[in-house]
Order: C-alpha cells, then structure tokens, then sequence
C-alpha cells in the first residue's frame, strides 16, 4: 500500500465575490482510517482552518455527511483505503447552501421536520401511571426501519427532486411521518396526511430512488413516499365519491 | 457588545441531549407561560445521548423491587452514592421511561407486547429496558421530536456558551457564539440548567464523542460552583481497540465470554465468581465495569492479554450466541464491528480493551440539580447528584437523565418564576468575555498548536489517572497539566475568520478541558485510598473513616485547585462490602 493518499478538498469563506476552491492535502494512507480521520489529520497537522462538522464517529450521530467522489456519504464509515491509490475529492453535501469549507445550512429541513407532526398524536391520553401501551414485536417491527433515520441528510442531497425544487418536503421528513403513521400507538395518520397531500407533499417526488440507496442507516424513504401516494390517492378518490362527514 | 442582551429567557438550558430536552419538555408542560430555550453548540439530535447502545434501569419487573435496583446502586457506588438522591433516583425511573414510551420510543417488547427487560452488570435482576442496541438513539429522537411539538421552546442550534453571567450569588444568563456567524451575544435568562454532558475527550482513548469536552463543568467552575467527586472516571471494559467505539454491555447480558489469549475466562480469578454457560446476574461477565476494567490491567500484568497495533487487547466472544439473537438485539454490534473492525461477531472474536466512557464526577447539585450558585442547575452527565458515587451501573445514565433532568427543569421553573430580572451590571462581564473570544482568535499569539497541547493533555491523563493512579503519578500529572496552561496562553489558530470558525472551538474546548482535568488530578491526588474506579497504587483499600465523603473542587481566584469535603448522605444502607459472583 501506498504511505500516503491526496485528499482533494471543497475550501470555501464566505464574503462579498467569494467562490468554492480545492485544496490538495496529502494525508497517511492507513487501513483503519475514515475519510474523516483523514480530515481530522489535515485539520490537526496541516490546516487548522479547515471546516466540517463530525461527532460520535461511529454513524451514529448523523453530523458528517459530505460527498465523497461525488456520492453522499457518512465521512466517518467510509474509508480512505476505498479510494486508493487516490485521489479523492471531498465536497460539501449538495443541495444545502454551503456556510463554510464542508460545512452545509441544514436549518431548511430543521423547518420542515414539525410540520409532518414527527410525535405519537392520541385522541385519548392514558396517563403514565396506568402503564404503558401494548405493542407487540411484530407491530414494533412495522414501523422500526423508518425509526433509524439519523437525520443526516444524505437522502436530501442525493435527491434530484430536492435539488430543483426546495420546497419539497424530502425523503428524510416523509420517511419519519411514515414512521409514526406505522405506529401502533398513534392516531394522527389523517392530520399528517393532509400536509403530505399538498404539493410540497409526496407528490413532487418522481420516485427517481435515489434516497433509499444512500441511506446509510437502510431506511426506505422511497418505500414511504409510494406508500404515502397510494393514501393520498385513496383519499383523493374518497374526497371525490362521499361527502366530507362520510370520510 | 450591546448594552443589552441579544435575547433573554426565564430558562435557558445549555445542551440538548436526553437531559436538557427532557427538561424542555418537563417545563413546556408544567409552565407553559414560561419562556424556555434550548441552546447547544450541535444540533439537538447530534448530542452524545445518541451513541448510548444498550439500556435504560427501571424496576417493572413482577419479581424487581425498588430496594433491590437501590441496593445494586449503593453497592455499585462503592457506598459513595448519596443514597436519598438513589432513593428516589430508582423510584421516578419507571415513570420516566413509561413517559418515554408513550412518546413513542421504540422499545423492545416481549411477545405479549409488554416492555422487555434485559440484565445488566452489577444488577441482581432484569431491569434494563432498551431498543435493540441502540436505546440512547431512540430516546433522544423521542424527546427531539416530541419536544416539536411544542413550538415555544425557542432553540439556538449550534451556538457555544463560552461563560456563565454570574453576579451578587445569583446567574443572570450566558455569553454564546453563534457558530455560523461568529457572533458574540449575551442571551440573559433568570436560571440556566447545566445538562451539556461528560468531557471523556480529556482522555485519548474514549468511548465519547468529539463533543464531549466537559463544558458545563468547566463554565460552573469558573463561575464558583464545585466540582464534585471529579477523581472518579469510568472504564468500560469493552471497547474497540483502534476507535474507542463502545461495544455495550448488553453483548455479555446476552450472555457474551470475556476470553483471555489462552481463551481462559479470566474475571473467575477475580473475585467475580465462577464461569457458568449462561449468564448468571451480578457475577463474572455482568460484574461492574470497574472490577471488570481493573482484572484486564491484571491480566496485562501476568501476561495474558493478546498484543494488538494499539495495545494489549483481549476477546469478547459472541460466536456462541448465534446469527439470529445477535441481528435481533445486538444489530449495531455487528455493524460497528464489521464496518470498523472488519470482523463478523457471528463468526469471529471482537477485540476489545478498557476505554474511558463516563465521568462519575460533575457540577456538584443537590437533589433538585440546583447548584450552590442562585439559578443555576445542572443534570446529567454534566452534574454530580451523585447517584453513581465511585462506580456508575451500567443503565443508570439514561434513566438519571430523565429524572434529574425533569427535576432540574422544574426547580429552574420554579426559581424563573420568584426571580427579579437578570442584572444589566453583568453586561461588563460579557465584554471581558468578548475581549477573551476575540484575544483567542487573534494573530500573534505565539507558535503552539491545539492539536499539540491537546494530545499531551490526554496522554498525560493516560499516564497519571489510568485505571491505576500513585501519588507520584498524579503530582507529575499537576505539573504537566501547569506547563500546558501555560503553553495554551501561546496557542496560535490559523483560522481568524468568523464563520463556522471550529478551531476557536476546538481552542475554547481545550481551555474547558484543562481546566477539568486539574480539578480531577487534585481530587484523585488527596483521596488516598481506593475506592470503585479509583484505584490507588499506594492506598489500595477503602478507608471509609477519612473517605466516606465527597470531594468538593472549588476554582481559587489565582486559579488553582481547592477541594474540601462534603459527608456522603446514608439513609438506609451502611457502608459494607460489595459482592460479585459469591
């Protein structure tokens, strides 16, 4: 194996006239090391003021996200050795105005995440002191995949849909509200289906599929958007044939 | 600086992970008139709650008791925990976490779709509730999206609170940075609640998150609050060799081998019990992390350990347990060890050494989370109640997040509510803290480098408050840590931009991180005995006739280290011996 590996680098500041430009550092190229262990080693030994947001490093934590030879990744659970001999280009995520080097304004989704109401809604509440309610393995099983979404935004930025248009709601938002309608314990399917049934909703998306393959966690918010169309249709139709009280 | 505050709050909580959002939401609830922020330098989903794998204690059981789960904690603390704060510590936990599940927390079940108890070490019974291996995640994606729902609790995503306003004996807010803009902004609030979590990254090998920098101990104590207990840092026995990543706890409640290289299962020459087939609760495997760490140094010592890259390592063997209970309970295990490890723990043996993981040790509280400092409270890992005295049970830190966190927020509330308006004369407080920010970033500075003094601090901790400490190792420790103080005063960022400037943080971390790892090294250097995970060399029993106390670390106006003593609280249960496996 080669010692070492050149990272090729997004380097942004923002000010008046500014544009993105690539810095090339060359790092170690050792089997246990992440892209950003190799980031974190720029940072440490060659640049102190390269830019980028990273936590639990172990894919967790859903800070890290950047493209990495142009595909959204986890930088923390992809490794250099993948891209030997080199080299390979690290870039912001997509679709996210860039703030700073690799770091992306995510606060779009953080906007959009409450509208699709992502807590249990109950139209009658059972107080703590009576327990809790059942739910049996197989119910839990409905729903848990779209419960792992760690909110990394790497669905957002393989979204081609996304890209053009940023009033659509996303992949990430439409897979939690999928995950509470799946939820035995909640009843807020109806309120919830009401904003995806608008045109920021799940009806923008072209089901190009490109959020399931990315996720880094297997969720399929893909699967959650057609299961989402095939409500709203279903809805439609009924708005249609009966009068509201029937529905 | 303004004359007056960018914002200003009746609460302010610092930190958005299980126990600041738990607050949040215990405040929104009960005081909905109040105004609640959130302020973290992450996102609230980013905090280091998310990486908690395996649990959460709660007696539910038909065949637990509420005395047994306190028992197991006293003991665990090595009679350290203040037992009033175990006491009700173990009664609000199954209130908490049946909160949790009606928030919707995924936890796992049992065929009749009541909650699912799992063992855990050092506990006699069944009490852990989890979801799979990845409990924290859940939990704190529970809380975020419930706390949604209240579209009140106002939130600052990453911005750094850099210093407490604190004036005539009372808080009056905090000086913070808004990481995307760089700006300096006072935010004044009647209380604040310290909830911003542990500081492993003091250490260079640790389970923790980049994130965990000890920030709320190090903004108590420069504001005049203590330190309690900061001697006492846990080891967890299992974590990967190169990472640090954890491998929980739950893989040897599975009924998981701790193999030495001989394949000998060596926690039966310690004391821990006899080897059996299946898991057998409070013995061998499901001891308490600090025996189980300490028997691996002896092991290492008698030449029984596996040389790896990274040290000396041994086996944790799941191979035994099968494909279908590993993929079922144990997902995020097999994940992380085929992703970092490149292993299958169907098929093959994980490597594993002791990691440092949690800090027993904290912003002193009473039972309330409130701190001697009027208005200020803190909860969590970044708080010392104590119920985790000398030794955390493993699954105590979830629940007590919940607990103290509700409690702490309530107090808070409760003390916003009689509270006069923050003090304007705080404001020339602020404008020192400006000075110091922009003096951090400024050119000129000299040549040293963050990473440089960052890397000798964490080795120096390594080397004088291991799992092993002596007086000599400690007092060279002091002096070290001394000479890096120092050094940091010349410490140069290349980075004098304003915008999602990470190294004045990375800096601004490192001043906070100094600053704790003093008050542990004095702590650690004046208990002279060995008690749970602070074991010393030349005191190596517990003397509870000098020791039955806690150590208070009081920061002296030239900055040096105070400590003095506070009595540990006994109510039901004299100090006596603890037993593992007999």
């Amino acid at each position: 194996m080669a010692d070492n590996i050149q990272m090729r680098v997004t380097r942004y500041t923002p000010s008046p006239g500014a544009v993105p430009t690539v810095a090339n550092y060359d790092v170690p190229l050792r089997q246990d090391w992440s892209i950003l262990d190799g980031l974190n080693f720029v940072k440490d030994h060659i640049d102190g003021s390269l830019s980028f947001r990273w936590s639990c490093r172990m894919g967790i934590c859903g800070s890290c996200g950047m493209n990495v030879e142009g595909e959204p990744m986890l930088t923390c659970a992809t490794f250099l050795t993948d891209y030997a001999p080199g080299p390979v280009r690290v870039e912001p995520l997509t679709n996210f105005p860039v703030v700073r080097d690799l770091v992306v304004d995510i606060d779009d989704f953080m906007e959009k995440l409450p509208r699709i109401k992502p807590w249990i809604i109950r139209d009658d509440e059972k107080s703590v002191m009576d327990g809790e309610y059942l739910q049996t393995p197989e119910e839990l099983e409905e729903y848990k995949q779209f419960s792992n979404c760690i909110n990394c935004m790497l669905c957002y930025a393989a979204c081609p849909i996304y890209g053009l248009d940023e009033s659509f709601i996303g992949p990430a938002a439409i897979a939690l509200a999928e995950r509470y309608d799946l939820d035995s314990r909640d009843r807020g399917q109806r309120e919830r289906l009401d904003i995806l049934i608008e045109k920021e909703g799940v009806w923008g998306c072209t089901f190009v599929g490109e959020c399931t393959r990315v996720c880094p966690k297997h969720v399929d918010p893909a699967g959650a958007i057609q299961r989402y169309k095939l409500k709203a249709a279903t809805e439609n139709l009924k708005a249609f044939l009966l009068p509201r009280g029937a529905r | 600086m303004s004359e007056n505050a960018a914002a200003a709050h009746d609460v302010l909580l610092v930190g958005g992970g299980a126990a600041g959002l738990r607050a949040a939401i215990a405040i929104a609830e009960t005081n909905p008139s109040l105004s609640v922020a959130v302020i973290s330098k992450v996102y609230p989903m980013r905090s280091h709650t998310v990486s908690a794998e395996g649990g959460a204690a709660g007696a539910i059981a038909e065949d637990d008791t509420l005395d047994e789960h306190a028992y197991d904690t006293v003991s665990g603390s090595d009679w350290l925990g203040d037992q009033d704060a175990i006491e009700a510590f173990v009664q609000e936990a199954p209130r908490e976490l049946l909160q949790l599940e009606h928030w919707g927390c995924p936890w796992s079940r049992e065929p009749n779709g009541r909650i699912a108890v799992r063992a855990f070490g050092g506990m006699k019974n069944m009490r852990t509730w989890f979801a799979a291996d990845k409990t924290g995640f859940h939990m704190l994606h529970s809380l975020f999206q419930t706390s949604l729902k209240y579209a009140d609790i106002r939130r600052y995503d990453e911005w750094f609170v850099t210093r407490l306003l604190v004036d005539d004996g009372r808080v009056h807010g905090v000086v913070a940075i808004e990481l995307m803009t760089g700006r300096v902004e006072v935010i004044a609030a009647k209380s604040v609640v310290l909830c911003n979590g542990g500081s492993g990254k003091v250490f260079p090998f640790t389970t923790n998150a980049n994130i965990c920098t000890g920030d709320g101990m190090a903004l108590a104590y420069r504001a005049g609050a203590p330190l309690k207990d900061m001697e006492f840092v846990q080891y967890h026995p299992t974590g990967l060799p190169f990472t640090g990543i954890l491998i929980t706890e739950a893989t040897r409640a599975e009924g998981g081998w701790l193999l030495n290289k001989d394949g000998y299962r060596y926690l039966q020459d310690y004391d821990l019990g006899k080897p059996e087939p299946t898991p057998v609760l409070r013995s061998m495997e499901l001891g308490p992390r600090d025996r189980l760490s300490q028997a691996f140094v002896h092991e290492v010592e008698k030449g029984r350990t596996i040389e790896s890259p990274y040290g000396p390592i041994v086996h944790l063997d799941l191979r035994h347990l099968g494909a279908k209970l590993i993929d079922t309970k144990l997902p995020m295990v097999r994940e992380l060890c085929m992703k970092y490890e490149r292993i299958d723990p169907v098929k093959e043996l994980i490597p594993v050494r002791p990691v440092v993981h949690y800090m027993m040790g904290g912003v002193h509280t009473d039972i309330d989370g409130a701190t001697p400092i009027g208005g200020l409270y803190a909860a969590g890992e970044a708080a010392c109640v104590t119920i985790n005295g000398a030794n955390r049970l493993g699954s105590n830190s979830l629940p007590e997040c919940l607990v103290f966190g509700a409690r702490a927020g309530k107090a808070a509330a409760e003390y916003a509510i009689s509270a006069k308006q923050p003090s304007p004369v705080v404001m020339r407080q602020a404008d020192d803290e400006v000075r110091r920010i922009d003096h951090m970033r400024s050119a000129d500075r000299g040549t040293e480098q963050i990473a440089d003094i960052r890397e000798e601090m964490q080795s120096t901790m390594e080397d004088s408050a291991g799992i092993f400490r002596s007086g000599d190792s400690l007092a060279k420790g002091i002096d070290q840590l001394a000479e890096l103080q120092q050094r940091l005063e010349r410490v140069q960022l290349h980075d004098q931009t304003l915008a999602f400037n990470t190294e004045l943080v990375a800096a601004l971390e490192l001043a906070n991180m100094l600053d704790i790892a003093e008050t542990m090294l004095h702590s650690a250097l004046q208990r002279e005995e060995s008690r749970g995970a602070h074991q010393r060399t030349d005191f190596t029993s517990r003397d509870d006739t000098r020791f039955l106390n806690h150590a208070l670390a009081y920061r002296d106006s030239d900055g040096s280290v105070r400590i003095e003593r506070l009595p540990v609280t006994i109510t039901r249960w004299p100090p006596g011996e603890r037993v593992y496996g007999r």
